[in-house]
């Protein structure tokens, strides 16, 4: 798979490295030139004002958006292309699959298959798309279900089970697949406050386990405790990034800091 | 009372009041109790109606047969029209913009010509040649570009055998249903949230599996009330095969006895009941389907589910 087209400029060891995305809707230019890499097992919090293009960021990671300009590599590999004699060639959707496999996305509002209960959500896709026997695949997704704590609400469909468990099981589909990262799009936002706590616990696991994760979030705490970095985007532009700490209590720009004293 | 419980105050007296009359109703049921005895009077005392002849015609022998063609041309043109419908929605929603413009010319022809139209038509397809023959395009054309004689061609059929009652009739019904299910899944697909086809995707699924495991099995629910009454419409179209004509279907039967006997009329009520049974006994198939494909959309309880709170409360209880 991975040919000399693919890795040049994605040298070195990121498992997510941007260089100058940009992206247009229309006329509204959502990210102006992003330049970010994520280490292998690091935990990075992205955070920002509505409308600063940090889910649109995510959502270029695995290609759910195609980026107008700049590169954007995972785990060395180009992004929904593939450089060959200097040109870029859109790969074909197979293609685009065969990457998404390797990066887990939870949304904000969950998106469960509301037809599958719990363990069928987790175990559908190891089976249609790696094909797993369907015996491995259940004993695999029981295991996952147990680690977010839904052991024993393996046969609830989605909608007799609470925000906080659906996503708990979105994390466990996402899982199951095997991924290299995993990328959450703020996970808690459709949460009622209660429930925040028990899907954090489970991305705080995650993290401790050395799963590397992008997480768009406006979770401060979590961002300062379990984070490795954190983003400020604001306006398409990265405004500032550095440990978590340091940006949230001695913030550098007058941006983050009017966006930190709204919220905290 | 309150002087066991000093501290609560005596609930208040239950609210006895005179209800809101409702002439309105009274009158209402008066006349139409009016209506139905005189509808029930004229039923019993015109002789015409002949409700002997009638209930010992209505189920002969080739009146049933009947029945059973028309149950079989239902089916079959549904499932026909179902699968076609289906292949012309995707094709409708697909990128490519040729395909998905094939569908829209499809669609739109076969919505714009009447069903008795097209049947009539498909009857005579005989007449346009007499023989269909399944082989490489233009062949005749293209060998005599290049000098050879002959054709390249594999399958003939005869069109005045083929396209003769049964599968005239079907292919015509069954390609207009096309066009109108199409629409209908459609609706159903574009009804599905796209954050569903996202998630699929994210997960690594191709548009097919998605389309197959995610997409269609959550449009259904919007999808099978609508197709429930394209079959019963279906069954009631199935009268129109008399443009065909197919002589084995239940209303061309029942007319012909009326037509044999001079009893019109008898005949032409055991139409209305023999399609009001059939279409009664499919609205309760309809009933059944549409409570199988609500699955994770009510808060009923599954079978498993209902097994293990059992479990659990047994185990509680010990």
């Amino acid at each position: 798979m991975s040919t000399d087209g693919d890795t040049a400029g994605g040298a070195g060891r990121a498992m997510v490295r941007a260089e100058g995305v940009h992206k247009r809707f229309g006329h509204v230019e959502v990210l102006k030139g992003i330049d970010l890499e994520v280490a292998p097992r690091e935990v990075m919090c992205v955070i920002g004002p509505s409308g600063s293009g940090k889910s649109t960021f995510l959502r270029c990671i695995n290609h759910l958006e195609k980026i107008d300009a700049g590169r954007l590599w995972v785990d060395g590999h180009l992004v929904g292309y593939r450089e060959h004699g200097g040109k870029l060639h859109e790969l074909p959707e197979r293609a685009v699959a065969a990457q998404r496999r390797d990066i887990g996305m939870v949304f904000q509002r969950f998106h469960l298959f509301p037809h599958m209960t719990a363990l069928e959500n987790v175990i559908e896709a190891p089976l249609r798309v790696k094909g797993l026997a369907k015996d491995a695949a259940r004993a695999r997704g029981r295991e996952l279900l147990e680690r977010v704590g839904l052991g024993d609400r393996v046969h609830n469909y989605p909608n007799q089970l609470s925000g906080g468990q659906q996503q708990r099981v979105a994390i466990a589909r996402a899982l199951a697949m095997e991924p290299k990262l995993m990328l959450f799009d703020e996970p808690t936002s459709a949460l009622d406050p209660e429930l925040v706590g028990e899907v954090l616990d489970v991305m705080r696991g995650l993290a401790a386990d050395g799963m590397t994760m992008v997480v768009v979030t406006h979770e401060m705490g979590f961002a300062r405790e379990v984070g490795d970095t954190l983003v400020f985007m604001d306006d398409g532009v990265v405004v500032e990034a550095g440990d978590p700490r340091q940006v949230l209590s001695n913030p550098q720009h007058e941006r983050t800091r009017g966006f930190l004293s709204k919220v905290l | 009372m309150a002087t066991d419980a000093p501290t609560r105050p005596a609930p208040p007296e239950q609210i006895r009041a005179v209800p809101v009359r409702h002439p309105g109703r009274w009158v209402a049921a008066a006349v139409i109790a009016v209506l139905i005895a005189m509808f029930v009077h004229m039923l019993a005392t015109n002789p015409v109606f002949q409700w002997q002849f009638m209930v010992d015609n209505m189920f002969s022998e080739p009146v049933l047969r009947g029945a059973r063609t028309t149950l079989l041309m239902t089916v079959l043109a549904m499932v026909l029209g179902v699968l076609l419908g289906v292949l012309l929605a995707v094709m409708r929603l697909s990128p490519n913009p040729v395909v998905s413009g094939a569908a829209w010319v499809y669609v739109w022809f076969f919505r714009a010509i009447p069903r008795i139209v097209l049947l009539f038509f498909m009857a005579n397809l005989g007449a346009l040649y007499a023989t269909y023959e399944l082989g490489f395009p233009f062949d005749r054309q293209l060998m005599d570009l290049f000098g050879f004689s002959g054709d390249l061609r594999f399958l003939g059929l005869n069109g005045n055998q083929i396209f003769t009652g049964f599968t005239a009739g079907l292919l015509g019904l069954a390609l207009s249903e096309g066009a109108y299910m199409a629409e209908i899944v459609r609706a159903g697909i574009q009804s599905v949230d796209p954050g569903q086809a996202e998630a699929a995707s994210a997960l690594g699924m191709n548009r097919s599996t998605t389309l197959r495991r995610i997409v269609l099995p959550q449009a259904m629910r919007v999808i099978i009330p609508p197709t429930g009454n394209e079959t019963i419409a279906m069954l009631k179209d199935t009268s129109l095969l008399i443009a065909v004509p197919v002589t084995t279907e239940l209303n061309f039967q029942l007319r012909a006895i009326g037509s044999r006997t001079f009893q019109i009329i008898p005949m032409a009520v055991a139409s209305i009941l023999w399609y009001a049974a059939l279409a009664s006994l499919l609205m309760l198939g309809q009933y059944f389907l549409e409570k199988r494909f609500s699955r994770g959309f009510g808060a009923r309880e599954t079978r498993a589910q209902r097994a293990a709170r059992r479990a659990r409360e047994v185990g509680g209880s010990q």
